[in-house]
């Protein structure tokens, strides 16, 4: 290891964070603003010319705060909960390619330190749950547990059919080989990922972690002060990772014609975010069984035809390369046309508590 | 075949929220914007004529609360001269009734509804505090004359029309 790298690792490091921060209170505002819109409101428009400062005003009131732990709580566990539900979302980001060679490290195995990584939240959530000897925290963490896990499932079945097409798990490798979007080639892919996505990052209308009308606010009801602005911004880094790296998987990363590639980098993040705020104004929350029932029997058979279909698909066209030339056309139309036909298919057949419970 | 349940439900909420995003919001920002009341608006405090009042006290027994005090002298001729007209407006409760009661039309609602005071002495309004004047503008509750003049109440559902 030369200096040079020490130096590279250095500035990436204060790129991301930068990056990450200024990302998060982007978000925090662009979702107050655009959940506003979409329910005929304005959104925050007192601080600052368009209420872009209101983050920076709730920041400054959250730290006046009073720190307030529990009594009977485990106070150690109490304190670390929110740093570490907060700290995976950054370290997601270090596999993210900002551009061209711009990223922290380019792993070989990229894609499977997101999924590794990205599963770490759900322990800062626990470790809240228990530390807060609520026992509506506790049901929260519990949910959410049984949640991530389910929904890890598809979702790694979902990346399995993209690095069946590129060949390599390094996140910058999936970026060149897309010359479309993924998300035209892997409709059924791109579909699942961004519902399980949805589901980790514990979005609504997979929010069942912080249901208000069941269990108040979940797994922060006991915290106060920084340790919920923590909370509260690991929420939206989550968010930013997410929608990075559904960027990067299937809307072809920093490609794209005429803008820097940076800025097309951003575009993509912004309308991926725009994507989850849309389903957050328009789908009510989804109740335990049905949360179950649509990862075990709605996203998991799908997924696992996909990655058979994308392994089939894989292997024909390396036979046909010659023929059809550069790029698998058929496969696009065809998968698009599957995937429409599959959603509605199993639409059909989805069924919760044995057929009793219509959805 | 009905495609009942086959995700269109899904697909149509999203589309009817993705609509929303383009309409005007619905908000209405108040100190800077401000809604007309409705013409019969029973608003704050009372408008007082003192030209057509005769302080029959009429008002004052049909008040409920008693809100009204009337103190009168003999004035010129057989009419009464009113010394003391004074409403206590901290506990009125704006059921119009001195309005409707009386005879000569000397007493309206008022159109104002902006009228918070620091102090309890403040709300109890002298005779010369109940004339009409700029802010103080009588509605038409009980008075089609009136009425007749108020401009339309605004109302949101003329606003969700119209795209921002």
């Amino acid at each position: 290891m030369n200096g040079w790298d020490w130096i590279h690792w250095l500035i990436f490091v204060v790129v991301i964070l930068g990056f990450a921060l200024s990302m998060i209170i982007v978000f925090i505002w662009t979702e107050r603003k655009v959940i506003g819109r979409f329910q005929l409101r304005r959104g925050p428009n007192r601080v600052g010319p368009m209420g872009v400062l209101q983050a920076f005003a709730d920041f400054i009131k959250v730290l006046t705060k009073e720190d307030i732990v529990p009594a009977k709580a485990d106070r150690w566990v109490h304190l670390l909960a929110p740093i570490v539900a907060f700290v995976p979302a950054l370290l997601v980001l270090a596999v993210v390619p900002f551009r061209d060679g711009s990223i922290l490290a380019d792993l070989n195995i990229g894609i499977l330190y997101v999924v590794a990584i990205g599963a770490l939240g759900v322990v800062g959530i626990f470790m809240a749950g228990w530390g807060s000897n609520n026992k509506y925290s506790l049901i929260s963490a519990m949910r959410t547990a049984a949640q991530v896990v389910s929904y890890e499932v598809p979702v790694v079945l979902s990346i399995v059919g993209v690095i069946l097409i590129t060949g390599s798990l390094s996140m910058v490798t999936i970026v060149h080989e897309q010359q479309v979007p993924f998300i035209l080639l892997q409709p059924l892919g791109f579909l699942i990922f961004f519902l399980g996505t949805t589901a980790e990052i514990n979005r609504s209308p997979f929010d069942l972690l912080e249901a208000e009308s069941e269990i108040v606010a979940g797994f922060h009801i006991e915290y106060s002060g920084m340790k919920f602005a923590l909370f509260y911004l690991g929420e939206y880094a989550h968010a930013v990772a997410a929608s990075a790296v559904i960027t990067t998987l299937f809307l072809s990363g920093w490609k794209g014609p005429v803008l820097p590639p940076v800025l097309w980098f951003l575009i993509k993040v912004g309308f991926v975010f725009w994507l989850f705020l849309w389903m957050r104004s328009t789908l009510p929350r989804l109740r335990v069984d049905q949360l179950m029932g649509f990862a075990w029997k709605f996203l998991l058979p799908l997924a696992l035809f996909n990655v058979f279909l994308t392994g089939a698909e894989v292997l024909l066209w390396e036979e046909k390369m010659a023929s059809w030339g550069n790029f698998p056309w058929p496969f696009l139309f065809l998968n698009l046309a599957l995937a429409g036909g599959l959603i509605v298919l199993w639409s059909k057949f989805f069924r919760l508590g044995g057929g009793r419970v219509e959805v | 075949m009905r495609f009942k349940r086959y995700g269109a439900g899904i697909a149509k909420g999203m589309a009817l929220t993705l609509k929303h995003l383009w309409r005007r919001p619905i908000t209405v920002e108040y100190p800077e914007e401000r809604l007309i009341p409705s013409k019969r608006f029973r608003g704050y405090e009372l408008v007082w004529y003192p030209e057509r009042c005769t302080a029959c006290a009429t008002c004052a027994k049909a008040c409920p609360q008693g809100n009204i005090e009337i103190v009168t002298s003999r004035g010129e001729g057989d009419m009464y001269k009113v010394e003391k007209f004074e409403v206590d407006t901290g506990r009125c409760m704006f059921d119009g009734l001195c309005v409707e009661s009386c005879p000569f039309n000397a007493l309206a609602m008022g159109q104002s509804y902006e009228r918070s005071s620091y102090c309890r002495g403040q709300v109890v309004l002298s005779k010369e505090e109940l004339t009409i004047s700029e802010e103080r503008q009588p509605s038409g509750y009980a008075r089609p004359e009136i009425e007749a003049l108020q401009p339309e109440q605004t109302l949101l559902i003329y606003r969700t029309g119209g795209v921002r």
